[in-house]
């Protein structure tokens, strides 16, 4: 019985190839879409035209969404001046959650906030933190599924180049 | 005994056949559709060696042991 | 002595190894954080007081590994029925040390771990290995295991004593997402021990061929292997404000020819953002091995013969209640997030055919009360994230 549990584990591992990679090298035209932001007013992605966006997905419990911001919020600091944005897109269905975790975890750069989702299946999100670089022509570049230590230098990497274009 | 393992096996099978599908149906819970998983109370261990304790007094008192625990659900991240 | 107390199997997940490779895969899981577990607990019932720590550590070594140690000990007063029947009180300790290692590889987390469990007279030791996995978007988690232990069974006051018992444990499990409020479980372990499985100083009794009112005692003999099989099926339900409801059913079935049922139910209640409160109650029922027997006719009738209260027909009812307190983002300095957690059980176990010996009063072999009793366990944990 040992053994027929075996070959089914091989079988159900080997099976199921996800089409997705941990980061991705592309070039589309990223999705227009307007969003409410912290600040008050309605922020559009094609007003970011002429700049690099990093765009994020994030929600309030979602453990590395955590450990990635703060080194976003360096990014940001460090980049800003050179034509770069961070537009974090908040999934939170409440938005008391992301405000109650951003009070402990503060950000510098602009939060959206999307509780039905409609720009997370614009984008078809398929990880928790999902993050996309948009070069200055509005088109996605790099795709980012997840957060890992270490991703924060492959984020530095394509920015600069981005910014450089 | 021989039944509950040909039991055991085939509902495993027909687990692994819907997982290993996942080319044709796409999953149908968006990992941001994730929250109330995520919520502690939905943890189905959420007081670390509190409940591997608990496993420990009955499998002292008791002749059943073992399929105590899991892992899976929460936020699905990464 | 540990008449009831074993050094314990530590093997929760089984794997069967050399199923890593999974290239190409998104990376879907996240290691366990760091933290500290704290731990006191306390069993109060049956005679026996049973209490002491449990401490955890976990720490990242990378951004792909986590390593964990665990202290943790059973100090035992006791003076349960089997031991008063044939034996006098005793003061025991059992302590046990677990070392721990996590590795994320894409997809899959690899765990494997060695525990040793050691008192005065038992000695053991387990190695565990196990491979999680997460499929489908993140909707579904398979789990192997596989755990190898071997102890040495010894005797208080008999130094030359010492026979061998080995254990394997193969697991495999599998959680699943079924909606956005709702997961399913299912788990299978399969748990096979070899070699002296019995307890060096219970006895069974037998009906005195001289005086059909009194009992003599000889040792227990054991079969020399067991095989078990479990099946569990758990699910999981989210209640629009902020609780949930679980049930759980297991089935046990081994080679002794013990069948078991458990059976749980519990309610998990959020009151706010720091409190929770739980409950739970559940119900377990077995039958006897088929070589048990709380009187035995006469001396050796039969190859295999065990009057240990854990292979008899009883049932058990466990109430529980718990309230759980928790401070995400702490503002304390370095510490992510503290869960406490003050966890009480009561539990009842009725016995329909072990008898208690030890009642006062006149009873004819056989004819002595039911045994029953119940206990109080008590759990108190601290866990701090870092």
């Amino acid at each position: 019985m040992s053994a027929t549990i075996k070959s089914l584990a091989v079988a159900g591992i080997l099976a199921c190839t996800s089409p997705l990679a941990g980061a991705e090298a592309i070039n589309v035209p990223a999705p227009d879409f307007t969003l409410e932001s912290r600040s008050g007013e309605n922020l559009r992605l094609e007003d970011h035209r002429g700049e690099v966006v990093m765009l994020n997905f994030w929600a309030s419990w979602c453990g590395p969404c955590r450990q990635e911001m703060p080194l976003m919020d360096e990014l940001y600091s460090q980049y800003k001046d050179l034509g770069f944005t961070i537009l974090a897109v908040n999934v939170d269905e409440n938005r008391e959650e992301a405000h109650r975790f951003l009070d402990k975890v503060p950000v510098n750069y602009p939060i959206l906030y999307d509780p039905e989702s409609s720009v997370s299946e614009l984008y078809e999100v398929q990880a928790m933190p999902t993050t996309v670089m948009i070069d200055r022509d509005g088109n996605a570049r790099y795709l980012h599924y997840g957060y890992q230590p270490g991703y924060e230098d492959d984020y530095e990497q394509q920015i600069r180049e981005l910014v450089r274009e | 005994m021989r039944i509950l393992s040909i039991f055991a096996v085939s509902a495993l099978l027909i687990s692994l056949a819907t997982v290993s599908g996942c080319s044709s149906v796409k999953p149908w819970v968006k990992p941001y559709e994730r929250d109330k998983l995520a919520d502690p109370v939905m943890s189905l261990s959420r007081h670390g060696k509190a409940d591997s304790y608990m496993h420990h007094v009955y499998q002292a008192r008791e002749s059943a042991r073992g399929a105590e625990g899991g892992s899976g659900g929460g936020c699905g991240c990464n | 002595m540990a008449v009831t107390e074993r050094g314990c199997p530590r093997l929760t997940w089984l794997v069967l190894p050399a199923l890593l490779v999974v290239a190409g895969q998104l990376s879907a899981a996240t290691l366990p954080v760091d933290n500290v577990d704290v731990l006191y607990h306390r069993y109060d019932g049956g005679g026996m007081v049973i209490d002491g720590p449990s401490v955890l550590v976990r720490k990242s070594a990378g951004s792909q590994v986590s390593v964990s140690g665990q202290y943790y000990v059973d100090s035992v007063s006791a003076a349960s029925v089997d031991v008063l029947a044939t034996a006098s009180p005793y003061q025991e300790e059992r302590t046990e040390y677990t070392f721990g290692v996590d590795y994320l590889h894409e997809d899959s987390i690899l765990s494997l771990g060695f525990t040793n469990s050691s008192e005065n007279d038992y000695e053991a030791n387990t190695v565990y290995f196990s491979v999680s996995q997460e499929f489908f978007g993140g909707m579904s988690t398979v789990t192997m295991g596989y755990a190898s232990g071997w102890d040495e069974v010894g005797r208080v006051g008999n130094d030359s004593f010492s026979e061998d018992a080995d254990r394997r444990n193969y697991q495999l499990g599998l959680s699943q997402v079924v909606t956005r409020n709702s997961l399913v479980g299912l788990d299978l372990e399969v748990v096979t021990d070899e070699g002296f499985l019995q307890n060096p100083y219970r006895q069974n009794r037998y009906i005195d061929p001289n005086d059909s009112t009194a009992f003599l005692y000889q040792p227990e003999r054991y079969p020399e292997t067991r095989t078990s099989t479990s099946v569990a099926f758990r699910a999981l339900y989210y209640l629009p404000y902020r609780a949930s409801i679980r049930g759980e059913y297991r089935y046990f079935s081994d080679t002794w020819g013990i069948d078991a049922h458990t059976i749980e139910l519990g309610y998990v209640h959020g009151l706010n953002e720091h409190w929770t409160l739980e409950g739970s109650i559940r119900y377990y029922s077995q039958s006897e091995a088929d070589f048990y027997s709380d009187l035995f006719p006469f001396e050796n009738s039969q190859t295999h013969l065990a009057r240990d209260k854990e292979l008899s027909s009883l049932s058990g009812t466990t109430l529980a209640a718990g309230a759980v307190y928790e401070w995400k983002q702490t503002s304390l300095p370095g510490i992510d997030r503290l869960q406490f957690s003050l966890l009480l059980d009561w539990l009842n176990f009725d016995y329909d055919n072990f008898r208690d010996v030890t009642v006062a009063g006149d009873f004819l072999p056989g004819e002595e009360p039911l045994y029953s009793f119940d206990a109080l366990v008590t759990r108190a944990s601290l866990i701090l994230e870092y």
